[in-house]
């Protein structure tokens, strides 16, 4: 009985999150972001004349420096608050994290604090993304040899 | 009209992701770590190559090519040299936003103090 009373009074006071809203926001930031991404991508290839692999390294790095630079003078944070998925989906959400990790605990040293933990948010993308594939690929590997 | 396709298929994950996040109680980690690994199975195939080609940078950037790259490495990592290119290919293409990542992050935290 308490346990449900502390239920119903819980939902009662968290905000309820307007979804379709929400939504749309982060698909037209989201699709922002897309049109940035291969605009930098073209942008690069005709003006670099190099070739659209080599413009997709420049592309990313681009967007993770103007990234890490927007969250390190501060008002990036505003922006996700506002996009929520449609910034962070993208790879501007990678940097962002590393970034907001690495200010936070600078305080504690360069050694163990951004040190130890610039990765603390971001590292889970890398850890499970090479656990997975290289899973993946082992079974393409396996697959391939049948 | 591949402004329009990177447009649409970047919107589109970003919709995705906005969704599940409010309707159930996963935090940001989690939906990144969801896509990535969406990203790295569909790349078994070669069924993200053809998003790529048809979406160009919107599919580039949202966090799924990530892994869509990670196992695009480890794939050409063992045609070209064998068993052991799984382990040294993984980071073949992904290298430059890692590294970007954490340069930039590193000089910047010495260069800014932390807001509030």
């Amino acid at each position: 009985m308490e346990k449900t009373k502390y239920k119903n009074l819980v939902n009662k006071h968290t905000p309820k999150e307007d979804v379709f809203y929400n939504a749309i926001i982060a698909f037209i930031t989201g699709g922002i972001m897309g049109i940035i991404g291969q605009g930098l991508i073209d942008f690069y290839a005709y003006y670099l004349t190099i070739s659209t692999k080599e413009a997709t390294v420049c592309m990313l790095v681009t967007l993770i420096f103007i990234s890490c630079l927007f969250t390190s003078i501060g008002f990036f944070d505003k922006w996700v608050n506002f996009a929520k998925c449609g910034l962070i989906i993208p790879i501007t959400g990678f940097a962002h994290a590393t970034m907001s990790a690495a200010l936070e605990y600078r305080k504690e040293g360069m050694v163990l604090g951004v040190g130890a933990n610039m990765l603390k948010l971001s590292g889970a993308v890398i850890i499970f993304g090479v656990v997975s594939a290289w899973t993946f690929s082992l079974i393409r590997m396996l697959l391939g040899a049948i | 009209m591949i402004y329009l396709n990177a447009f649409l298929f970047a919107g589109i994950i970003c919709a995705i992701g906005q969704v599940i996040l409010d309707k159930t109680k996963l935090t940001p980690g989690h939906i990144t770590v969801i896509f990535v690994v969406i990203g790295a199975f569909l790349d078994i195939f070669d069924i993200y190559d053809k998003f790529v080609l048809w979406a160009g940078g919107g599919a580039l950037v949202p966090i799924t090519s990530f892994g869509h790259m990670l196992t695009h490495g480890a794939i050409m990592g063992y045609n070209d040299q064998g068993l052991m290119g799984l382990f040294i290919g993984a980071f073949d293409l992904t290298s430059a936003g890692i590294c970007a990542t954490i340069i930039f992050s590193f000089f910047l935290s010495i260069i800014f103090e932390p807001k509030d």
